[in-house]
């Protein structure tokens, strides 16, 4: 076990795949209950990380900590359970909406009442009329917003978002920033984004995490973005590094 | 039938021959290849039955079970590589398919115990089970590939490997065993099966030749679903590790994605 105040705790991690190194000696933690950003260029491994946490992968060496507990020792189904992940392609299995919020429990044998369907649409912002209609009807924003309600059936206490904005228009993506930072408020949700807009990653998050080359170059308070420290996120800040 | 005979069918090669050559099909050296591979496999095997059929010995039957079920493995093992150990699972399968239907045919007194009969049967059997085996595994790895996110979504939602790879696998089973199904639907309306058809040229009773033919068209239907199920429930757990993680071995299009 270790410090509980961090939802997860990295250790020296390293991940490779055939032979080239994506994460590199990574020592990092993200607080529990604070909405963190994550920035950098792509093919930084920000969503190995995730994938990484989520236990969809596993490390080559070092220690990960969920909750203060060494991911080891959770059982893969728990931990993903605990560990909530929503991608950008929101992924939709065939079916419709209820179908698709229901999928978390009927994995787990149990069933989605319908009026406990309606109150995760109202939740995340989507018309109840929407419950019935089949998924592959719905917008990028509409099925962004499905696949959030749909992780939250989990209750899982992190909650791993993985550029679930970046093809949204605008007002979609107000309305998904508004809804995270509910969810960080009314259910203590520890949230960690992934995004490539530097200005959400200012206004939403409580601390900003910036990524190069699989290693961690800078972190702290969001704010970083406007004095950074290294010449690296200087640069990327700048858009020279993309 | 003699050789003679057989030696004028020849002209049967000879057509496809000249086509592909004034066509410009490039198929001459495939078609003299098969021509000569199949003269020399059939006489081969035809001369192999006679010295078993003649012995009547359990030895020689069961020998030749295990050279058809060898066969059968070395081929459709190449479609499947990338799932682990497919090699026992093929054998297994094949194992499992001749167990089956022999004890039935046996057990009922269907077909008498002599190699006459459990030899071409086994043959039909081990060599449909091999080809379901391989329309199986080609679509089952497309799936896997095709399909990446949604097994991997069921994963990272807490779902089990069995789940997340659910409605790949019974896809997959649907998918190669439809033709069998889709085939006994027009059998006798579009064709007349090889076997009815070989025995009827052969002089045997046309009603005879149904009855033993309908008996292989159901044999099929077994072959073609217990094939397909078994080859899919013992394939699909080495796609995944201990960790319940699908494996990169049949995700290689994730490294390129798995950077961002």
């Amino acid at each position: 076990m270790t410090e509980t105040n961090q939802a997860i705790q990295l250790n020296q991690v390293n991940y490779s795949i055939t032979g080239e190194l994506i994460l590199k000696n990574i020592t990092h933690s993200f607080p529990t209950g604070k909405i963190t950003t994550l920035v950098g260029p792509s093919g930084a491994g920000k969503t190995t990380l995730f994938r990484l946490c989520n236990g969809l992968i596993s490390r080559d060496s070092g220690e990960i900590f969920i909750n203060g507990k060494s991911i080891d020792d959770y059982d893969p189904l728990v931990l993903r359970q605990t560990v909530g992940i929503a991608l950008q392609s929101a992924t939709m299995i065939s079916g419709s909406i209820f179908d698709n919020l229901a999928l978390p429990l009927t994995l787990k044998g149990e069933q989605l009442s319908e009026e406990d369907a309606n109150k995760l649409l109202e939740l995340v912002g989507l018309e109840k009329s929407l419950l019935y209609r089949n998924s592959k009807d719905l917008s990028g924003g509409q099925l962004q917003k499905v696949s959030i309600a749909r992780t939250l059936v989990n209750e899982p206490s992190i909650l791993l978002l993985d550029e679930i904005t970046s093809s949204l228009d605008r007002v979609s993506q107000q309305d998904i920033e508004k809804l995270i930072k509910r969810i960080n408020e009314n259910y203590g949700t520890t949230i960690i984004w992934i995004t490539h807009n530097l200005k959400q990653a200012y206004t939403i998050g409580d601390y900003t995490v910036v990524m190069m080359d699989g290693e961690v170059i800078e972190s702290g308070p969001s704010d970083l973005l406007h004095n950074p420290k290294t010449n690296r996120t200087k640069k990327f800040v700048r858009g020279e590094i993309e | 039938m003699n050789f003679l005979t057989l030696s004028l069918s020849l002209v049967f090669v000879f057509i496809p021959i000249v086509l592909s050559k004034v066509l410009k099909l490039e198929l001459e050296k495939d078609t003299i290849i098969a021509t000569v591979r199949s003269v020399v496999q059939l006489l081969a095997v035809g001369y192999v039955l006679k010295f078993v059929f003649d012995s009547e010995n359990m030895i020689y039957i069961l020998l030749m079970i295990i050279l058809m079920i060898v066969a059968a493995t070395h081929n459709a093992r190449k479609k499947g590589t990338s799932i682990k150990g497919i090699t026992w699972k093929l054998v297994v399968t094949f194992i499992t398919i001749e167990v089956v239907t022999q004890t039935i045919l046996l057990g009922f007194g269907i077909i008498p115990p002599t190699a006459q009969y459990l030899i071409p049967i086994s043959g039909m059997m081990i060599g449909n089970s091999m080809v379901l085996s391989i329309l199986f595994l080609n679509r089952f790895t497309a799936e896997i590939e095709s399909n990446q996110d949604a097994i991997e979504l069921i994963l990272s939602l807490g779902g089990t490997p069995k789940q997340a790879i659910h409605t790949q696998l019974v896809n997959s089973i649907k998918a190669s065993t439809i033709p069998t199904i889709e085939s006994q639907k027009t059998i006798g309306l579009v064709q007349l099966p090889g076997m009815m058809s070989g025995q009827i040229i052969a002089g045997a009773d046309p009603v005879q030749a149904v009855l033993f033919q309908l008996l292989i068209l159901f044999l099929l239907l077994t072959t073609a679903v217990v094939s397909s199920a078994l080859l899919g429930f013992l394939s699909y757990p080495s796609l995944f590790n201990e960790r319940k993680q699908l494996l990169k071995k049949i995700t290689t299009s994730t490294s390129d994605t798995e950077k961002s």
